[in-house]
């Protein structure tokens, strides 16, 4: 993905309102589902620095994909406080429809909208969110398609396309409303491993773009290269955070450890 | 030689691909085992129902009361007297149908958007819309009918019509939007849950999720069901006659009420039946055409 060609991939560039403070931030997250009965989320707090990429990793079930429904307000969280750009969204006078606006989100299954064309996918909210003019809806979205490989695909259905391709146009709908943050739920683990490759490119033009990144991942290989901050999560706790040569070099807890071995051990087999 | 010749006739069935390809021995024995399969079944499938249609015809001309009942349900010159006046009569169940149908069908979608809205606000607009679809779903359409027909122009309410058409069409789409509700509600909560999540991660609002990415597809779903639906009422706009309107079957009523005679009937009930074929038919073509489509991998 060059970036020469002058089409700004996202609100990356733009200055953050924050004043360089991080683009999001969990004070003391807690999330609980069945009335209290199990807790998902406890005590979690994360700071995210503008143009870095955190990777959330952990086992199944340790809360990386309901720490990303939170940060976007898919979920509502039982305590404690989420920023974005310093202004709290967790308020229950935010507007949640404007917060949304502002992150974009890639979901494990693509979740393309398959009664619409690849380019109606990418130009719903810049069109019925943003009041975009459909023509240069249009053709922000054939850039962002160029730019992911997808060129001739824009009058394809989703469901013609491959998993690789159909994860592709989900991560340029995310795009299209020129995000702050862009989070990423396991956008790989529903893909072939031949298809894992063009996929995870994508997001590494996205990091040298300077795009603010928060992801759950089972790459642990990928997260290694690409992440500024990881994060092993276990039982719904911050274990141990990072850079990834501190978390995958010389992890400090005994779980940690245990998480990685494991998972080194199934890349094995 | 003879073998290479009976060969070449054999894979005409099956033409040969651009890669030389030959069918083997295997696949022909196959092929002709499944023709005289084919063949054998057809033959039975014609004799049989030979056999069936003369044991019905002898069963029912042999009856002791055949030729009085034919005179009474089959009399041509009766049918010929009754068509015209019944395709007269039809000409009103046909812009029933079309006023009816519309109606119902954007009733039955408020409806049905009504039971799904969530949040505390809109609980009276459910409870109502739950209400209303649990109360003419199950009442007998021809209660509800007599009840509006008779019931509305007792009130005497200034300015209400009494008109048994504008009325009968009335208790239509009040029964037919109640089960039309329920296709369409079952087709809303067909639409994946991630397809609403991903919807709103993108900004849109929940009515705009609703009118942008559930409804389009629910409605593609649904409209097999729907057209069922609507086959269904296309005969029960019949069912206005018992207010007085002049429609096909009141019209054979007519005729028949003078001389005894239930020719009329026979062919008024005949061409409701010309008239809901091609409406199957074409609910067919459209089930057989998504599921192609499905089956290719698109959705319509």
């Amino acid at each position: 993905m060059s970036t020469t060609d002058g089409t700004a991939v996202a609100g990356a560039g733009e200055p953050a309102a924050g004043d360089g403070g991080p683009v999001l931030r969990m004070e003391a997250v807690r999330k609980t589902y069945g009335r209290g009965r199990t807790v998902v989320l406890r005590d979690v707090d994360l700071a995210v620095a503008p143009h870095t990429v955190t990777a959330l990793i952990g086992a199944s079930g340790s809360g990386k994909s309901t720490l990303l429904r939170c940060a976007n307000l898919l979920e509502e969280i039982d305590d404690g406080a989420i920023f974005l750009d310093g202004e709290e969204i967790t308020d229950p006078r935010a507007d949640a429809d404007a917060v949304r606006r502002r992150i974009g989100v890639v979901f494990q299954a693509y979740n393309l909208f398959p009664h619409m064309s690849v380019l109606d996918n990418i130009t719903l909210a810049p069109r019925r969110v943003h009041g975009v003019p459909r023509a240069q809806a249009e053709e922000h979205a054939r850039a962002l398609l160029a730019r992911l490989g997808l060129g001739g695909r824009a009058g394809e259905y989703p469901d013609r396309l491959s998993g690789g391709q159909q994860q592709r146009v989900a991560i340029a709908r995310a795009l299209a409303g020129r995000p702050r943050l862009l989070l990423l739920d396991e956008i790989t683990a529903a893909l072939d491993p031949e298809l894992v490759g063009e996929v995870l490119r994508v997001v590494r033009d996205l990091k040298e773009d300077g795009m603010t990144m928060v992801l759950a991942t089972h790459e642990m290989g990928f997260a290694r290269q690409v992440a500024d901050q990881v994060c092993f999560l276990d039982g719904g706790v911050v274990l141990e955070r990072g850079t990834p040569e501190e978390v995958f070099g010389a992890p400090r807890q005994e779980r940690t450890r245990q998480f990685l071995r494991r998972i080194t051990e199934a890349g094995r087999l | 030689m003879t073998y290479g010749a009976e060969q070449m006739t054999e894979t005409t069935a099956a033409p040969p691909g651009d890669d030389g390809y030959v069918p083997s021995a295997r696949r022909l024995a196959r092929e002709r085992y499944r023709r005289a399969r084919a063949r054998r079944a057809t033959a039975v499938a014609a004799l049989s129902t030979l056999v069936t249609g003369a044991v019905l015809v002898f069963a029912i001309t042999a009856a002791p009361g055949w030729p009085r009942t034919r005179e009474t349900f089959f009399s041509a010159a009766y049918a010929r007297l009754a068509l015209p006046k019944v395709l007269e009569g039809l000409l009103l169940n046909l812009r029933l149908l079309v006023v009816c149908g519309a109606a119902v069908l954007v009733l039955g979608l408020l409806l049905a958007v009504a039971r799904t809205l969530r949040g505390p606000v809109f609980f009276p607009l459910r409870a109502l819309a739950t209400a209303y679809t649990d109360f003419f779903r199950g009442m007998p359409l021809i209660i509800c009918l007599l009840m509006v027909v008779f019931g509305v122009p007792a009130l005497r309410l200034q300015g209400v019509t009494t008109d048994p058409v504008v009325l009968g069409g009335a208790a239509l789409v009040l029964t037919y939007s109640a089960y039309v509700a329920e296709v369409f509600r079952a087709g809303i909560e067909a639409v994946h849950p991630s397809q609403r999540a991903a919807a709103r991660s993108l900004g849109l609002t929940s009515g705009q999720t609703l009118r942008f990415v559930v409804l389009p597809q629910a409605v593609r779903r649904v409209v097999p069901p729907l057209l069922n639906d609507l086959v269904s009422l296309q005969k029960d706009t019949g069912l206005v006659s018992i207010a007085g309107a002049v429609d096909a079957v009141y019209a054979a009523q007519i005729i028949a009420g003078k001389d005894f005679n239930y020719t009329p009937y026979v062919v008024a009930g005949l061409v409701f039946v010309a008239l809901t074929i091609p409406m199957t038919r074409f609910t067919d073509w459209v089930t057989a055409r998504m599921d192609r489509r499905r089956s290719q991998g698109g959705t319509v």
